[in-house]
């Protein structure tokens, strides 16, 4: 049997369809929208201003505090405007707006990067060059890296874990990630680890990608202290605390971190981010996007610039079907869904998934029929029911007692719910709520 | 808005298969069974009494939406057509069918739309129309048609009498357990449901066979069923031991007196039962306590049905103290 | 057959008397102290418990205004300034003194003049609809069309017109709790000074794009063509990026920015007519 985490879970329908395309690189865009919030935490401070001529790489938006990170040109060209841009939110943000130049011929050669298994930097330098890379989470939570990788304050963890479970539907960036460049990601592994001063990683991958499983494994022969830990399929794998307690069944305390148990995870995307900031110096401009949906011509997993219109990417995999009622950025069960294909691609992008007319629409909706299903595939061991009932009825400091901050909007409630209640949106406002009312007592 | 226009949603934008459409027809699915052995062994009464139970369940949900009440109507959502073949599995085959009328009105009418419809009803529909009727025409109520015979035809003289009402009489004057056993069916008749009884309470194994659909499609989940069934067991297990001979054998508990029923379809009632695991162990343990209570020291013979009721008033308590424990919530941090 | 009644009746009565004197007893051992002010502030109080005052509700704030010493900075907007008056005569301590406001919508971003581009689907509410994004329309500035302000209309002073799309608010039933103005996650509606006939000036429209953008997002939308700005006498009138304001502290009514609005963003109520404008008979 394999492992799994043993509370709540389902089993949408896994639509991998884009499992066996290989990653292509997306043409240059001729403009890139690069918005300076696409991190949790502060936004950038621009540091660039119309008409300036930017290089590949070159840092265009600073750090704006500790939580924050750096972002850089994705292309070489010039800044036309600094304009307000809707984005994957659904607001408008601020945005640099650069125009390639289509005559500088970094843009259209891509430098080759062989690999390089030697790790000269000590400590120090390998943190500095992730904070300077701009790296932040690439699963989609879009943490800055550098701040999950602080060990200042008494540093207990004793293992590191990647995340290549990839448990949303439809995508397969991590998955193809892991296949292209396993060699890449184990020398990031052990760069980190080498960082860390951890002796223990293991690599953990739902068992539906079988092949990801053996090309790692035979990858990780070289270090006896990285394992790879085959999973059950069952979403929200992949999700930091899940995915802690199937590999190690350790579980993060309620409101804790992962390094409250002695963890650290990590993204398959973001460790190779990893690798090629600290081997060789680039950063973080670019990512692998699956662009997926069942009416597409030709769906596909693109390398991807950062700010690069989702427009670009859907024409590219032969445009947006007839009767395409639903973009989403990101997958199925926790993507956003976005009002036009203006938006750019940000770092937390990790697909596009175009749904068609029949399934896009929501379902009527029922009395709740008390039928437990929620509870039942609750990861968390919330009751999603009531948190519903308590939010609609504001009953906003009950929904805190009953530990509505807890929830991970994984969305495994809304998705059985037989009467189509709108749990996960009802429960995601009551968060809002609670939030401010506890930055209100504080 | 135009048509066709892009649609906004908050994720998920996928959804499971499941409806509460689909949750109704299985159990109705469930059911089909013991309709089977209910038409075979009773015929055509069951079949008249169960059509006019259905229909007049679902025309007073019709009816009092529509004119009463005037909400949108439910009837689609097939939950008043199993209030209907549930209230008519627990009534006799041969009861006057103004009576069931009368059920039916008292289900739908008081039980369930009063409350404020599916899902805010707080006692199964179904037993509050049965405990009416129980409680308003005793006599009526506990008159069953003798198995196989008329058949065809319907009739007024009635003879039949459950097993459990059989032994209750029979200690009440003083026989013993081991005379008492003659007079009543034998294990594989009740298995079978050859014996006289409500319309579909008689043969477990109809019921077992909907019981295990329902637990296989999810709707239901063991903890309610089994726990009822193996207190019921042990419980009355440990009196039968302690005296064969003014108690009766555990089987006989859990084969007759509607005991499978009411583990399976009526106390599994998704609106009126639990909704944690934990609390549905408890609810289950109390219906199989208060049940056995029922049968060995209180005047009626069966109990499950108070039982069911007594507990679906302590739901909305049980779900506030025994919630799911919470991720994270226990910390043992298991640090090598 | 009398001595069964003569019982009946004096174990009834025995009960009833055995009941009073436990209710009695009880009554007096919980007996809990409240100063006579307050009941008496609360009568004048215009018992709407609306929230409007910052308390959770006219007893509460009652209960305040008895217990605190300077109740200079609390107001029963509901009531108003007589309230107050009633309220500082009988505790003998210094009340503010306010303008009586209403409330006003700062949108006319009806169907016909701001096109829906998308349709929500989830909950029908203003909040959550504004936690997933910008809209159904392209203006993430203006009136969401949910009616979470109608909801939490205490005094039936809102209503939602199914033509435009937007809430309307009936002045005479306004008492300026505010309730609406906290429900609005979009800010959009505004408490502005009431005189005697309800005449208003403002800007309908808090949309902070460009012109272009603004335009065709909503045909009256203000574009921040700065026109009211040159022609307002008293200055009246700040433009903060591409939107104005009137502050209605500095205006006088005079009705000329009315006039040179390119996009009839800007309302004007309860004048004498003078000519008829389509957008403007929603707000009437």
């Amino acid at each position: 049997m394999l492992k799994t985490f043993p509370k709540g879970g389902i089993h949408p329908a896994e639509n991998k369809i884009t499992s066996a395309k290989a990653i292509k690189r997306l043409a240059v865009p001729k403009v890139v929208y690069v918005p300076i919030a696409q991190h949790i935490g502060i936004p950038s401070e621009i540091i660039v201003d119309r008409k300036d001529k930017v290089k590949i790489g070159q840092v265009i938006a600073k750090s704006g505090g500790y939580v924050s990170s750096n972002i850089h040109s994705p292309v070489a060209g010039t800044v036309t405007k600094l304009d307000m841009i809707v984005d994957s939110s659904g607001y408008k943000k601020q945005c640099i707006v650069i125009r390639t130049d289509q005559k500088d011929e970094s843009n259209f050669q891509e430098p080759e990067f062989p690999l390089n298994r030697e790790i000269t930097m000590d400590q120090k330098d390998i943190l500095q060059h992730i904070t300077d890379s701009g790296i932040v989470g690439l699963g989609g939570a879009t943490f800055p890296s550098h701040v999950k990788l602080d060990l200042r304050n008494d540093n207990k963890v004793d293992c590191l874990i990647i995340n290549g479970v990839e448990c949303e539907p439809y995508l397969t960036a991590d998955h193809r990630l892991m296949l292209e460049k396993a060699d890449e990601i184990i020398v990031g592994i052990q760069i980190l680890m080498h960082a860390l001063h951890i002796n223990r990683a293991v690599i953990g991958i739902e068992n539906n990608k079988k092949d990801a499983i053996r090309v790692l494994k035979k990858a990780a022969k070289l270090d006896s202290r990285i394992k790879v830990a085959a999973l059950r399929v069952k979403y929200p794998q992949g999700s930091e605390k899940q995915l802690i307690k199937a590999i190690l069944n350790r579980e993060v305390p309620m409101g804790g971190l992962p390094m409250d148990v002695g963890v650290i995870v990590h993204n398959v995307g973001t460790i190779f981010a990893i690798y090629q900031a600290v081997q060789h110096d680039r950063p973080l401009i670019e990512r692998v996007v699956t662009v997926t949906g069942k009416k597409l011509k030709d769906p596909s997993n693109f390398w991807v610039k950062i700010g690069t219109p989702v427009k670009d990417l859907v024409e590219e995999v032969g445009g947006v079907p007839e009767g395409t009622r639903k973009i989403v950025n990101g997958g199925p069960m926790m993507g956003k869904a976005l009002k036009d294909t203006d938006v750019p691609i940000t770092k937390g992008t990790s697909g596009i998934l175009v749904i068609s007319e029949d399934e896009a629409s929501r379902q009527q909706t029922k009395p709740c029929i008390r039928c437990s299903n929620c509870i039942f595939v609750c990861p968390m061991g919330l009751e999603p029911n009531l948190l519903m009932d308590l939010s609609e009825k504001g009953f906003y400091e009950r929904a805190g007692t009953e530990d509505i901050m807890t929830c991970i909007e994984c969305g495994s409630c809304s998705y059985v719910c037989p009467s189509h209640r709108p749990l996960l949106d009802y429960i995601r406002f009551g968060k809002s709520i609670v939030k401010k009312l506890q930055v209100a007592e504080n | 808005m135009a048509e066709g226009s892009i649609i906004i949603s908050a994720s998920p934008h996928v959804h499971s298969e499941s409806t509460s459409r689909r949750m109704m027809y299985d159990v109705l699915i469930a059911l089909i069974p013991a309709f089977i052995v209910s038409l075979y062994v009773f015929g055509l009464p069951a079949l008249v009494m169960t059509s006019v139970a259905v229909s007049t369940c679902i025309l007073f949900e019709y009816l009092i939406q529509k004119y009463l009440l005037k909400t949108e109507s439910t009837i689609g959502d097939g939950s008043a057509l199993i209030t209907g073949v549930l209230l008519a599995f627990n009534l006799p085959a041969t009861l006057p069918l103004w009576m069931v009328v009368i059920g039916s009105l008292v289900a739908i009418g008081i039980a369930k739309l009063s409350f404020g419809g599916l899902g805010n009803n707080i006692f199964n529909p179904a037993l509050v129309g049965r405990v009416f009727l129980l409680i308003s025409f005793p006599a009526q109520m506990t008159s069953w048609p003798t198995p196989f015979e008329n058949t065809t035809k319907f009739v007024d003289a009635i003879s039949g009498e459950t097993t459990l009402g059989i032994i209750k009489e029979g200690l009440m004057y003083g026989e013993t357990m081991s005379a008492i056993t003659q007079q009543i069916p034998t294990m594989t008749e009740l298995f079978f449901g050859f014996t006289s009884g409500s319309a579909g309470e008689m043969s477990g194994l109809a019921l077992l066979l909907g019981g295990f659909y329902l637990l296989a499609r999810r709707v239901i989940t063991w903890h309610i069923p089994f726990t009822i069934l193996a207190v019921m067991a042990l419980m009355t297990g440990i009196f039968w031991l302690a005296d064969p001979e003014i108690y009766a054998n555990p089987m006989i508990h859990i084969l007759s007196g509607g005991a499978i029923l009411g583990a399976f379809y009526m106390a599994t009632d998704l609106v009126t039962s639990p909704m944690t695991k934990k609390g549905m162990v408890v609810f289950a343990i109390g219906i199989a306590a208060i049940t056995v209570v029922i049968r060995l020291f209180g005047s009626y013979p069966e109990g499950i049905s108070f039982a069911i009721l007594i507990m679906n008033a302590f739901v909305p308590l049980i779900d506030k103290y025994f919630k799911p424990r919470r991720f994270g919530s226990r910390i043992k941090a298991k640090i090598v | 057959m009398f001595l069964s009644i003569v019982y009946s009746t004096l174990l009834l009565s025995s009960v009833g008397i055995v009941a009073a004197v436990v209710l009695f007893l009880v009554s007096k051992r919980f007996y809990v102290y409240e100063n006579p002010l307050i009941e008496e502030v609360e009568d004048i109080l215009p018992a709407a418990n609306c929230g409007g005052c910052g308390s959770p509700g006219c007893k509460a704030f009652a209960e305040k205004l008895v217990n605190t010493e300077d109740i200079s900075d609390l107001f029963c907007p509901v009531g108003g300034n007589d309230v107050m008056k009633q309220v500082s005569g009988l505790l003998g301590k210094e009340v503010a003194e306010k303008d009586p406001t209403v409330a006003v919508l700062r949108c006319q971003g009806s169907c016909d003049v701001r096109p829906k581009t998308s349709e929500f689907q989830g909950p029908s509410s203003c909040a959550i609809s504004s936690l997933v994004y910008g809209g159904e329309t392209d203006c993430q500035y203006g009136c969401l069309g949910f009616g979470d302000c109608v909801d939490v209309c205490d005094f039936d002073a809102m209503y939602m017109n199914e033509e435009t799309g937007l809430p309307v608010i009936i002045t005479d039933n306004c008492t300026s709790c505010e309730a609406c103005v906290k429900a609005c996650p979009r800010d959009i509606i505004e408490m502005r000074p009431r005189n005697k006939r309800d005449l208003k000036i403002f800007v309908g429209c808090l949309n902070e794009d460009k012109a272009g953008i603004a335009r065709k997002a909503c045909a009256v939308a203000c574009i921040g063509c700065s026109k009211c700005v040159d022609i307002c006498p008293k200055d009246a009138v700040t433009m903060t990026g591409s939107l104005a304001y009137i502050d209605p502290a500095v205006c006088t009514l005079c009705r000329k920015c009315v006039e040179v609005c390119p996009t009839d963003s800007i309302i004007e109520t309860n004048f004498p007519k003078k000519k008829v404008k389509v957008t403007k008979q929603a707000k009437a």
